[in-house]
């Protein structure tokens, strides 16, 4: 029997049927198993939207997540090089993190504009808003950028003066757990709420500083204190807020805000 | 050679045949994975499961395999079961599948896994097999585990999130170990459970691969 088990027809037929019964068997679980997947994927998102608009309560069950979402907040799409809402994009659909990979929807930045890390910008991003009496009460932008050893890929939520931050978290990075991933520490996104970005005059004024802020100072009310044992995540943070929140970010899109022309 | 039960293939692994302890496998997600018992306790049972299965059905089709091909048809099945794990954490416990991120589908490299496979699925009957592959992650599961609640407990305060010892950063009186965090710790830690564990069962200890030459005295050497 052993030679015939070593017979080459034998090996061949061996290796096809086991390639085939297991790639029906992966292929089926990853069918089965994508809708779910999917939906997980977006609960998260929505779940840390949520909560960094300081809009409900952490550990909320999935049924409430996308109630509440549904109900208060609305997804729309923003042209970054004009700086004003699109119809170019469905809200629903449009995934700016896939877009920033695709040659047509994004563009490569340049060692200097490229202060956050990313190497390519998509042109259209999704912002997501809350909305008080038909007025502007919360408006939430995407941010990302390089920290440490990962991206670290967050939002960053401002009231409707477009200039007080109610809070800012990341829903996913790679820095190191216990120094860059204290990012995540509630503690220091305790800081974030009521800090102001801009100066009086507009210009970008939001700083992380070592060593603490000091309260007497005038900056204090834009200024948040670094991660103990993280400076490059801290520097990323600081440089990620700096670009998107500048000219190359939103920052053309929050002056036609305020204008009123976005 | 007498034919192994189920209960010793089963707890023989735990303590005696330690598959990091005394075999010194799977090292690497060992370290990678235990910053907190929770990914600890998933990655215990994935790999548990895997090699369980992987195990059994090699095992059931062990007299069909050419030998010229054994180990890549055993690599295809582990990795198949490996992807199905992955893609079910991803589906139901999203979080974790985001914390444990590639050490999932490196349980595919993991040497247990392999080595299982190759050493018992190939000459050993499906169901034996399976209680093999289910041991061995028991023995693998007990050192994750060992690690995950130290490390987690001391290096922050916490077991499974919640808080155990307040910790300075949150007001408490607990100064947090961070090298405990970082992935070096488990070496230390490992190093200390083989080292007691041998001291204990004196059986584990290797026999030494060199002999020491004497002392040399200084007038010989030059």
């Amino acid at each position: 029997m052993s030679s015939q088990k070593e017979s080459t027809v034998r090996t061949l037929t061996v290796a096809v049927l086991v390639c085939l019964v297991c790639s029906v068997f992966v292929a089926g679980a990853a069918v089965a198993l994508k809708p779910t997947q999917l939906d997980n994927r977006l609960l998260d998102k929505q779940r840390s939207i949520l909560s960094i608009a300081g809009l409900g309560r952490p550990g909320m069950p999935a049924r409430e997540v996308k109630e509440l979402f549904n109900s208060r907040i609305t997804t729309k799409v923003v042209d970054l090089e004009t700086g004003k809402f699109t119809d170019a994009q469905d809200p629903k659909t449009f995934d700016p993190l896939k877009a920033a990979k695709d040659p047509k929807l994004s563009k490569v930045l340049s060692g200097e504009e490229d202060i956050a890390s990313i190497k390519r910008q998509e042109r259209y991003t999704t912002v997501y808003l809350v909305e008080k009496d038909g007025q502007l009460d919360t408006l939430i932008l995407p941010v990302r950028g390089y920290g440490l050893w990962s991206t670290l890929y967050g939002f960053l939520a401002i009231k409707g003066d477009l200039n007080t931050v109610i809070g800012m978290g990341f829903y996913q990075h790679g820095e190191t757990p216990g120094l860059g991933g204290e990012v995540d520490n509630p503690k220091w996104r305790g800081q974030w709420p009521g800090k102001t970005l801009f100066a009086e005059d507009g210009t970008l004024a939001v700083d992380i500083v070592k060593g603490g802020v000091d309260p007497q100072s005038p900056k204090a009310v834009h200024q948040v204190d670094a991660l103990a044992g993280a400076t490059l995540t801290s520097k990323g943070v600081n440089n990620l807020l700096h670009f998107w929140l500048g000219e190359n970010g939103f920052g053309p899109f929050i002056a036609n805000l305020r204008a009123g022309e976005a | 050679m007498s034919q192994p039960t189920i209960k010793e293939v089963l707890f023989n692994p735990v303590l005696n045949n330690n598959p990091i302890g005394l075999q010194i496998l799977g090292i690497c997600s060992a370290l990678a994975v235990t910053s907190n018992l929770k990914t600890a306790l998933v990655m215990s049972i994935a790999l548990s499961l895997v090699t369980g299965f992987s195990n059994l059905f090699i095992s059931m089709i062990r007299s069909q395999i050419p030998s010229s091909i054994r180990m890549i048809v055993q690599m295809v099945i582990i990795a198949s079961l490996v992807i199905v794990v992955d893609q079910i954490l991803k589906a139901y416990a999203f979080s974790l599948s985001k914390q444990l991120s590639v050490f999932v589908g490196l349980i595919i490299t993991n040497c247990i896994v392999m080595g299982r496979a190759e050493a018992f699925a190939m000459q050993n009957p499906p169901i034996l097999s399976f209680f093999d592959g289910i041991g061995n992650g028991l023995g693998y599961s007990a050192m994750l585990i060992v690690l995950g609640t130290f490390r987690e407990l001391f290096g922050a305060g916490k077991l499974m999130g919640y808080e155990i010892i307040p910790v300075v950063n949150d007001g408490g009186w607990y100064q947090p170990n961070g090298l405990l965090l970082l992935p070096p710790s488990a070496f230390f830690l490992i190093g200390l459970i083989i080292w007691g564990l041998r001291s204990w069962k004196k059986e584990q200890v290797e026999p030494a691969a060199f002999k020491m030459a004497p002392q040399v005295s200084n007038k010989e050497a030059y």
